[in-house]
């Protein structure tokens, strides 16, 4: 018995598809699907060009999510630090010879493929880190020393996106990556020494910035200073939530959407154009629906046996968190306008593809929970 | 086996703790979103719905469509003809650049349409489209739409133009319009005056009648898109059309005018109705085409208006001024009547000069004229009587007449451009020239030279008043002016003036005007007794007039010794001709004056053109028609 405990025999196909979070993938699916209805109605009542092409890709990252549930962990155990390499030169690749695409290189193009590295760099990071600590003892974790490497992990793609400039991806890598360090056990004056470092800082990355960047903060601090400027889309995005009241102005009449006074309204925007239509009732369930996300990435870190399984789903319900957090918070006027999208809502392949895999990673965490990894050092 | 849990179960709590931590953070920061939205869209809910009314809905004035001006018998002067023109919008000033390149490539604007385009993108408040060209053709509208997927924010706008079926001939009592400039806007807060498309009455009758003919908006409201492009219409007040106007023009006896002194390089005609005052013609020679002015002038072709020494933009009938000489004659024949310097029958010496102060003032005729009254003065234009009969009556006098018939102030015509000529006094050389009168001024000014200025619709306006027995006619151009809703009712043929008597000794007038039927009769103009044809002139066309030659340039003693005559003078130096008349001589109707620039002698010249003008205008007695009303109610 004790020996079945221990060591616990490998389980069969039928078993792992068992254990695929069935009820996590109709979430996930009633996301998106709330995502297709937000972009058939930001066309104007269309399938095209955005609403049927989401639910297509949609179905193809889904089949990639089982896919990658699938793969045993210590698979991404092995390929963590290679990803997180080729992503590094990815992302060097990118700041020499990246395409402009909105005001800022953040494409690649290889072939047929646009690739936005920054995507891979989020989810490698997330692998390393697991990765890592999975290999350190409690004790170790709590070293200053030992936190270093991880440090360098997560500051080299912050840098790197920082450059492009992408202030969305660095907050995220930044904030994500902490919040790995502190479930590992970085020690909590680290972070409060990072916190103090990081506001000392801020006249410096000020000095950084770019103009429109600046143009940003300024706006968002005030966005009246410039309501036909800067501050218009934020202005119009939060005159679109307001008067969608209660109930919202109903499916397809939601003029600032359908007039264009709102900016994106496929991508960043979505949110918006969503609630203006749906009203406060479309907007709690549809954050709700995430929150159902978190809670279920929350309840399958806990019970993974292993710490890569652990800090894996929890590194990947952090990122889905920060996602929609900062996109909705952005859209409201509580945070800059930073460019992040709203996961399987927006419009656009590889923030889908990434949150995907990501989600595959979680439900593969969940699929193996008891399978007995290594420890590597 | 330890291999794989040594210390994990240490590693997991504190993962545990640190997640609960994180996750409970979370759930307070989501909470906070919905803190958020509940701010948003219940307790602000309805300012935002307010602010997003206002994004959504737009006013838009409507241009009412500018009433149209006819002339006495009801023949089109200005009309509106559609006009397909390119507008702009522009998103808040953004892409304006590469939107202007694209236009240019498709119009070939040139460099100042760009520039202005330019600016007048950058300026448009609210998105409210700009004109980026008029008047397209079908070749260019179809350029337009093939390449609409290019243009964001233009579109193809369908306005109304102004139309001159008469052009030159009307030019300057119709004048023209053009784009609202910030003077016009002074004192106006008609807010269709704001709109791009919006047009201007700069000249003429188009100046004169514009805060009637304008109409007054209507206004729309349309819902529309964040560049401004209108998506349906939400509610619509009509705006009303301007008032049409009926000028007191007649239409073919203008166009008679014009054929009859287009062979003068320079020259005005006026044609008056003596009891009314009606202008029945005004013709200003050269003239220009309205119509460039309505499709958008070229800076070229504006250069060329303007730097021509005939000067065609300039209304000469009622800005330009002349010496009147002879013509003035009347005024100091009156003025001598009534301060009783000379009786009726008072005969004067002419023995062809007079002397003052050392000077000598000739008579035209060398061998002088014997002794005249002055019935005869006016008969044979006697310049010694005039100057002798000047000094007798006094500067202040003669001053005084001139005024009441109408010299040295403007009239009540209305039309922009109007001199006042000068008509000296004491107080006037005092006041310009810091000098005090002499008797020799009173010398010059009797024979209408000198410091005297007048502008030939002042001496039509003489003629009438001598002409309807000392009446103050005032010239009028606006025969009635109605908005197509209301009734027009033709007034009542008038024969009497209904204008305040000049007060006037009735003799005195019968005597002048004997004086100008004799001109005719057997004096200076006894040529004009004959029609073109030779034929004499049937009784009931008979009329009188006076001739008048004024002097460009002093002839000196030296040319009159050698007998230099004007045919041997370059043409800007030779004497304007003058003639004014009134007919027909029994029942006075029509009162005419006429000026040709430089040509040389009033009677020769001038007297054919006033003869048969107002042979002409008798003939067709405007007076009496009134079919102009009716088809203007018809309209």
């Amino acid at each position: 018995m004790s020996l079945a405990l221990d060591a616990p025999a490998p389980i069969g196909f039928g078993e792992k598809i068992w254990r695929i979070n069935w009820g996590l993938v109709l979430v996930l699916t009633a996301i998106a699907g709330i995502g297709v209805l937000a972009l058939y109605s930001a066309a104007g009542g269309r399938f095209e060009p955005w609403a049927a092409r989401h639910a297509v890709r949609y179905g193809a990252a889904l089949g990639l999510t089982l896919v990658v549930a699938l793969i045993h962990p210590k698979v991404w155990l092995t390929l963590a630090w290679p990803i997180y390499v080729v992503s590094m030169l990815l992302l060097v690749a990118v700041d020499v010879v990246g395409k402009i695409g909105m005001g800022a290189q953040r494409w690649l193009v290889i072939g047929p493929m646009q690739i936005q590295p920054s995507e891979i760099a989020k989810v490698a990071v997330i692998l390393v880190l697991a990765r890592y600590y999975h290999g350190r003892r409690k004790e170790e974790a709590s070293k200053f020393l030992y936190t270093l490497p991880p440090i360098a992990v997560i500051l080299a793609p912050v840098a790197l996106v920082m450059v492009q400039p992408d202030l969305g991806t660095a907050m995220m890598v930044l904030l994500g990556g902490g919040a790995l360090l502190f479930v590992a056990g970085v020690r909590l004056w680290m972070f409060l020494a990072a916190g103090i470092a990081a506001v000392g800082c801020l006249p410096i990355a000020w000095s950084f910035m770019h103009e429109y960047q600046r143009k940003r903060v300024l706006t968002f601090l005030d966005p009246d200073r410039d309501p036909l400027g800067a501050g218009y889309h934020i202005t119009q995005s939060k005159i679109a939530i307001g008067s969608g009241g209660l109930f919202g102005k109903g499916f397809l009449k939601g003029t600032q959407s359908s007039l264009n006074f709102l900016p994106e309204k496929q991508t960043d925007f979505i949110f918006t154009t969503f609630v203006e239509e749906w009203g406060m009732v479309g907007a709690l369930v549809l954050l709700a629906l995430f929150a159902l996300v978190l809670v279920w990435g929350f309840s399958i870190a806990l019970r993974s046996q292993h710490h890569f399984g652990r800090l894996v789903a929890l590194g990947v319900t952090a990122m889905m968190f920060l996602y929609v957090f900062i996109n909705t918070a952005m859209v409201m006027g509580l945070l800059p306008v930073v460019g992040v999208p709203l996961p399987l809502v927006s419009n656009g392949g590889t923030a889908m593809v990434s949150v995907m895999f990501a989600c595959g990673l979680l439900i593969g965490v969940n699929v193996y929970r008891d399978a007995q990894l290594p420890l590597r050092r | 086996m330890m291999r794989y849990r040594k210390g994990d179960g240490e590693r997991s709590g504190l993962f545990t703790r640190r997640a609960l931590l994180l996750g409970g953070a979370q759930a307070v920061l989501l909470s906070a979103l919905a803190g958020r939205l509940y701010q948003l869209q219940v307790i602000e809910t309805q300012r935002f719905a307010t602010l997003a009314e206002e994004n959504r809905i737009n006013l838009r004035l409507l241009p009412p469509s500018r009433g149209l001006i006819l002339d006495r018998t009801g023949q089109p002067l200005a009309v509106n003809r559609n006009n397909f023109r390119a507008m702009a919008t522009s998103d808040r000033g953004r892409g304006v650049d590469v939107l202007v390149d694209r236009l240019d490539q498709i119009f070939s604007l040139g460099e100042t349409e760009k520039n202005r385009l330019l600016r007048d993108l950058r300026r448009s408040r609210n998105a409210q489209p700009v004109v980026v060209r008029e008047n397209l053709g079908w070749e260019e509208v179809a350029r337009l739409e093939f390449n609409a997927p290019d243009l964001p924010g233009v579109f193809i706008d369908l306005g109304q133009t102004r139309d001159y079926p008469e052009g030159e001939l009307m030019s300057h009592i119709i004048g023209y319009t053009g784009r609202v400039s910030d003077e016009d806007l002074a004192g106006r807060d008609d807010p269709v005056l704001q709109l791009a498309t919006m047009r201007f009455g700069k000249k003429g009758m188009e100046r004169a009648l514009e805060d009637s003919i304008r109409g007054r908006a209507g206004a729309v409201q349309v819902e529309v898109n964040a560049v401004g492009r209108v998506v349906r219409e939400l509610d619509r007040t009509e705006g009303q059309p301007g008032a049409n106007a009926l000028v007191t023009i007649d239409l073919d006896l203008q166009r008679f005018v014009a054929e009859r002194i287009k062979e003068h390089q320079s020259g005005s005609v006026v044609v008056m109705d003596v009891i009314t005052g009606d202008v029945i013609a005004m013709v200003s020679t050269p003239g220009f085409d309205p119509n460039t002015f309505a499709r958008g002038i070229t800076q070229a072709e504006w250069r060329e208006l303007l730097d021509s020494s005939e000067r065609p933009l300039h209304n000469k009938a009622i800005g330009g001024v002349y010496p009147p000489g002879s013509t003035y004659k009347m005024v100091t024949a009156l003025a001598a009547l009534e301060s009783k310097a000379i009786e009726p029958w008072t005969r004067l010496p002419c023995p062809g000069f007079l002397m003052l102060g050392g000077i000598k003032f000739h008579c035209w005729l060398k061998s002088g004229h014997g002794s005249t009254n002055v019935v005869e003065a006016i008969t044979q234009s006697c310049d010694c009587f005039f100057y002798e009969a000047a000094r007798k009556a006094g500067i202040d006098r003669i001053a005084d007449v001139g005024t009441r018939l109408g010299f040295g102030r403007h009239s009540e015509l209305g039309l922009p451009g109007e001199s006042t000529g000068i008509q000296p006094s004491r107080s006037w050389k005092q006041e310009k020239l810091g000098k005090s009168w002499q008797h020799g001024d009173t010398f010059n000014i009797g024979i209408g030279q000198g410091f005297m200025n007048a502008t030939p619709l002042q001496l039509a306006i003489m003629t009438a008043r001598i002409a309807n027995g000392g009446y103050e006619v005032q010239p009028n151009l606006l025969l009635a002016s109605a908005t197509p809703r209301e009734e027009l009712v033709p007034p009542k043929p008038r024969d009497k003036p209904t204008a305040p008597s000049l007060r006037f000794n009735p003799q005195h007038i019968a005597l002048i005007r004997e004086g100008m039927v004799n001109v005719v009769a057997s004096g200076t103009a006894h040529h004009l007794r004959l029609d073109a044809n030779n034929k004499l002139i049937e009784p009931q066309y008979r009329f009188a007039g006076k001739t008048g030659t004024a002097q460009v340039k002093r002839i000196t003693e030296r040319e009159r010794a050698m007998g230099i005559t004007q045919d041997q003078l370059p043409w800007h130096l030779r004497h304007h001709a003058l003639f004014v008349c009134y007919g027909p001589v029994d029942n006075p109707r029509y009162a005419c004056a006429v000026i040709i620039e430089h040509g040389k002698a009033g009677g020769a010249t001038a007297g054919p053109i006033g003869r048969d003008v107002l042979i002409e205008v008798m003939k067709r007695d405007p007076s009496r028609r009134t079919d102009g009303f009716r088809k203007m109610a018809s309209r």
